[in-house]
């Protein structure tokens, strides 16, 4: 790496996604990370980035940045810094946390490719965990009464559920029969990415202690429902609102899981003879109201596609988080793509998957990496999710498998 | 006849889970080995925890589909630490004792004996038939982490019968195995480090801590599929076989001299393993346990163990903690070497400073130097990082003005053993304390309460006696004069609680504990020496305690000076009882470190000793030296015990235990004097009753 000086302009450094992993989800409620603790399911996932790569020296990782939505217990702490030292990763790696609600590991993969790109880091990891049954979401919160007083943010902004309804409300031909749909396609693409082998090969094993029960070895996400059908989901009820449309059949759950990846300037990659499993071509994050956070994506990628250059036209293969299947609705609606696009999240989404909240980003960029793989027609790729109190988050991927997109 | 009911067996579960683990074809069976409790109480074996284990392997084996493998591994931060020795004084009968030893082979040999292959993942602390458990199973992976990796049964007065002493020589060779199952219980119960494990060839494999299971299913895994070979180097038989056994059995000796029956008997299980079938070997371990299980020698070696980690812990008579006052300061009267000493722990344990005193400057600089170097030499052996180090430096100083002991909360002096001296030393102290800080003495045999008579605070006033060498043994006799008042005291528990050593409380007597009894001891067979008992005899008298060592051995570590001091103390205290030896005295006089010296490289009578004592014409056997001498002790110890020095018989025990190191076969001393009918013949009676550390009547 050159260091410029201060008399030569800058030279901006390509950002590549070296590779990822995640633990399997689990369910909150008495799931199978019940007694395991946040912390030693990110150490696990940061071990096995390390382990998989042992061309990669330790103390060349320059920095460890972890989010956690609710960062208390064993999410607190500076959770990048324990994460990393109790990984066993020289005391000279430094490391923070990150929080962006649901957007906090894809937050820490672009906080620390902007360092890469701007030169002041050669490699770091970035992840995320939740374990939202040790620490449910928004646990000790304190929210300012002036967001009520002032009116700055209804009641409703701060379950996400209700902003779901809302989003039906805003969008009436979003109908929970149609979000009820593409719930049941998503199950039914894990079902048959996990057959073909696609979701596997970028898992951690994780040891999962029980009192009662004794030790065991979560390998496989706990979350997805294979047996799912319409009917059943169209007689779940919906607990945010009598008669409303927002059931757990149609969203994500309430899930536990950790996930991170290593990035690295391009040229380090090649010096260190690391993988290069996508190229990162821009990022953006956007605000729009808290009472309608689901439309969050668009701002975000309207964004990212201006700061890149490109247009929606141009992206090959989406991973868009599906909080809730009417705000990935939404986003397609906008766009104009068809509910049931092959383009769009493959090898189907949190719905199936389960959606722990920080975590999430890094899960996407995994699977848009693998189908990159898949697809070298596939020039571009985006991974995008919506964010609490009304945020959204997108990345735009290159994808080096594409033609002569290796360089 | 079975084993007598365990009515409070914490038991240990064995819980079986199915795993689906990646590279394995099948089912992956693991057991769990869980008590229900975190890891201040590891998970042990007693009778229903054999029989969970049993009922999760009839589990397993009906299981269907078949499983692959089968896996054991234990609760956070521990595998097993082996067979629940608390029932064992419940024990009366040798065929109750046998069906226990049998108990464990039986389920044991079903895991040996499992069609499919089977692995132990000791995740951590591992000791006797824990370690047995996963010496039963195919493969080993060990974690970094793990505690305690030891076959401590010999120093409890056991053998490793639960298939130990078989496979562990088959495993390792049989001079390793000697090392682990004989020579490292001797050795004040020395354990293994992970990496000593591995190396010895104990474990296959050693794997991070952090993620030890998932990476010892994957390490499975590649066993299975054959990628990972495991190659063990076969144990040498025949002559070297003969000759670990044989080195074994000469440390034995040279240690106990017969003293106490198991680690012979693990020896004798040793050789065996060379040729017997597995069968036949463990047939003889259960024979070994049960004539083991019915000895005095293992009674009184559990109640030793039960002292040493219960008593020691809650010493008998303390006040209430609460009541002790904080320590910020430390000061010690006195740069010479015991001072010195003191300085250094006080520094390394209470990390407060720590101010030495004496009367000229070339004393303290060479007080506050010694600290100073010791301090070096710890760091230079890694044992102390350089600010440790740096900051415990600055911690030390000296001062020629008492002045500096302003604002000590504890002063503790350490200058000649003379009662005037000390007394004048507290009363200047006075003058510089604040009205609280705590005056200890290091005195060996003078009075606290009449130390304390003439100050204006004697409340303060705590006899602190220690051991030498100070770093090593981990007695304190804590001393209450009559003035002393209880939140001194507490101060003193928990200072001494700090220090890491184990504090027993003492009433204001001669000499205290083990002095009084060491003198009393070494006076009887010197007196037989003074009578005419050849030295060799007289020294040789009392091998068959299995003592650390001789009398006269004992008499040179003293030092000759300090051991006639303390003998005229006592003289003058119990002048029936106590005399003071002639022989002693022109051993002193002539400026001898002992009658022994080791010049040529091993211990010999100086010819320069033996031509300057005198001897008389009545001289006596070993037996008759032995009987003296234990008689002494049981007279002492029940006169002690009838004035209230300690709380009760277990403390003087404990008091020989930790400040003499007698062996635990002894019990200390009064299971001994009880079970040989010393103490029935001196005082009618004996100090516990029969099953308390000696078998139930």
């Amino acid at each position: 790496m050159s260091v410029p000086s201060r008399r030569e302009p800058r030279h901006l450094r390509d950002v590549v996604f070296v590779d990822g992993a995640r633990t399997p989800f689990g369910k909150s409620s008495k799931g199978m990370y019940t007694e395991t603790r946040a912390d030693d399911m990110i150490v696990s996932v940061i071990r096995e980035l390390v382990r998989r790569h042992p061309q990669l020296p330790p103390d060349r990782i320059d920095d460890v940045a972890i989010a956690a939505a609710t960062q208390i217990g064993d999410q607190g702490l500076t959770l990048g810094r324990i994460a990393a030292i109790l990984a066993g990763l020289p005391r000279s790696v430094p490391g923070f946390s990150i929080d962006r609600m649901c957007a906090g590991a894809m937050t820490a993969v672009t906080s620390v490719s902007g360092s890469i790109a701007f030169g002041a880091y050669d490699v770091a990891i970035a992840g995320g965990v939740e374990h939202m049954g040790r620490h449910p979401m928004a646990e000790g919160a304190d929210p300012n009464p002036r967001f009520l007083a002032d009116n700055l943010v209804s009641l409703d902004a701060l379950s996400m559920g209700v902003t779901a309804e809302n989003l039906h409300d805003r969008f009436p031909q979003l109908t929970r029969d149609r979000a009820d749909r593409f719930a049941l396609r998503s199950q039914e693409k894990v079902a048959k990415a996990y057959a073909e082998g696609k979701i596997q090969p970028d898992l951690v094993p994780v040891a999962t202690r029980s009192a009662e029960a004794g030790w065991g070895l979560a390998s496989k996400d706990e979350p997805p429902r294979p047996g799912t059908t319409l009917e059943g989901l169209a007689e779940l009820r919906t607990p945010f609102r009598p008669h409303g449309r927002v059931t757990a059949g149609n969203a994500a759950g309430l899930n536990d899981g950790a996930t991170a990846c290593i990035m690295a300037a391009e040229g380090v990659a090649a010096e260190l003879e690391l993988p290069v499993r996508m190229r990162l071509v821009g990022y953006g994050f956007a605000g729009v109201e808290p009472e309608v956070m689901g439309v969050g994506p668009i701002p975000a990628t309207e964004r990212a596609l201006r700061s890149t250059g490109l247009s929606i036209d141009d992206i090959g293969l989406f991973e868009l988080n599906e909080a809730f299947a009417v705000q990935v609705l939404a986003f397609l609606d906008h766009y104009g793509i068809d509910d049931d696009d092959p383009r769009v999240n493959q090898y189907g989404g949190a719905i199936a998957f389960g959606h722990p909240l920080a975590s999430s980003g890094v899960r996407l960029m995994t699977q848009l990496a693998r189908q990159f793989a898949d697809h070298p027609e596939v020039r571009y790729g985006l991974t995008a999710m919506c964010v609490g109190l009304g945020q959204g988050g997108a990345v735009i991927w290159e994808n080096p498998h594409y033609e002569d997109g290796g360089r | 006849m079975t084993a007598p009911d365990f009515a409070d067996e914490v038991v240990t579960r064995a819980l079986v889970r199915y795993l689906d683990v990646p590279g394995i074809p099948g089912e992956f069976a693991l057991i769990t080995l869980d008590n229900g409790h975190d890891h201040t109480r590891p998970s042990t074996f007693g009778p229903a925890g054999l029989q969970s284990l049993s009922d999760a392997l009839d589990e397993i084996e009906a299981h269907r589909p078949k499983v692959a493998a089968v896996g054991v591994t234990g609760k956070p931060f521990v595998f097993a630490v082996g067979a629940d020795i608390t029932g064992v004084p419940l024990i009366a009968h040798r065929d109750q004792a046998l069906e226990i030893a049998r108990a464990g082979h039986r389920v044991y040999c079903r895991i040996k004996d499992l069609d499919v292959p089977t692995f132990a993942f000791v995740n951590g602390a591992v000791m006797g038939g824990g370690l047995e458990l996963a010496l039963h199973c195919d493969y080993r992976t060990l974690s970094s982490s793990a505690a305690a990796i030891a076959f401590p049964e010999c120093f409890l007065g056991l053998v490793p019968g639960w298939g130990g002493t078989q496979l562990l020589p088959n495993l390792i060779g049989p001079a390793n195995a000697v090392k682990v199952i004989v020579e490292n219980p001797l050795n004040q119960n020395k354990m293994l480090k992970p990496k000593e494990a591995v190396a010895l060839g104990i474990a296959d494999e050693l794997l991070d801590s952090a993620d030890f299971l998932v990476e010892s299913l994957r390490w499975a895994a590649k066993v299975l599929d054959g990628s990972t070979p495991v190659e063990r180097p076969a144990a040498e038989r025949g002559q070297a076989w003969q000759q670990a056994v044989a080195a074994g059995r000469g440390l034995v000796d040279a240690r106990l001299h017969g003293a106490a029956p198991a680690p012979y008997r693990a020896l004798d299980l040793i050789a065996l393993a060379e040729t017997a079938d597995f069968g036949a070997g463990t047939a003889a371990e259960d024979e070994a346990l049960a004539d083991l299980i019915m000895t005095d020698e293992l009674r009184s070696g559990l109640y030793s163990f039960d002292l040493v980690n219960k008593r020691a812990k809650r010493p008998a008579g303390a006040p209430d903690k609460s009541l002790a006052r904080k320590v910020t300061k430390v000061g010690i009267v006195g740069a010479g070497l015991m001072a010195s000493q003191l300085a250094l722990l006080f520094a390394r344990r209470l990390e407060v400073p720590v101010v030495l005193t004496d009367v000229d400057q070339a004393r303290i600089d060479k007080g506050v130097g010694y600290v100073h170097t010791e301090l070096d030499k710890q760091q230079a052996r890694g044992r102390l990082s350089p600010d440790k180090a740096n900051r415990l430096k600055a911690l030390v100083t000296g001062s020629l003005g008492k002045a500096a002991f302003a604002d000590a909360d504890f002063v503790i002096e350490a200058v000649f053993e003379e009662l005037s001296v000390k007394k004048a030393v507290f009363a200047e102290l006075e003058g510089y304390l604040s009205d609280e800080a705590i005056l200890a003495t290091n005195t060996s045999s003078l009075s606290i309460t009449e130390i304390a008579a003439d100050l204006r605070h004697p409340e303060r006033v705590v006899g602190f006696h220690f051991f030498n060498p100070v770093a090593v043994l981990p007695l304190l006799e804590i001393v209450r004069g009559t003035a002393t008042d209880d939140a001194s005291l507490a101060t003193a528990f928990a200072v001494a609680r700090t220090l890491k050593k184990s504090a027993v409380l003492v009433s204001d007597a001669p000499a205290f504990v083990v002095n009084r009894l060491l003198t009393r001891f070494l006076g009887e067979v010197t007196a037989a020496v003074d009578e005419g008992t050849p030295i060799e005899v007289a020294d040789r008298a009392l091998d068959p305690l299995g003592l650390p060592m001789s009398p006269f051995v004992l008499l040179a570590l003293v030092g000759p000076a300090v051991a006639l001091h303390v003998a005229g103390t006592m003289h003058a205290a119990f002048p029936d009882r106590y005399a003071v030896s002639d022989n002693l005295r022109r051993l002193v006089e002539a400026g001898k470190p002992g009658i022994y010296t080791w010049d040529t490289g091993s211990q010999q009578l100086d010819p320069e000793v033996a031509a300057l004592f005198q001897h008389g014409d009545s001289p006596s056997t070993e037996e008759q030296v032995r009987e003296r001498a234990l008689s002494a002790l049981a007279e002492e110890i029940g006169l002690m015990l009838e004035a209230g020095v300690v709380a009760e018989a277990a403390d003087i025990d404990l008091c020989m235990l930790l400040g003499a190191g007698w062996p635990f076969h002894l019990g200390g001393i009064t299971p001994y004097l009880d079970r040989t009918g010393i103490s029935e013949k001196v005082l009618g009676r004996r100090f516990t009753t029969p099953g308390v550390a000696s078998l139930p009547a």
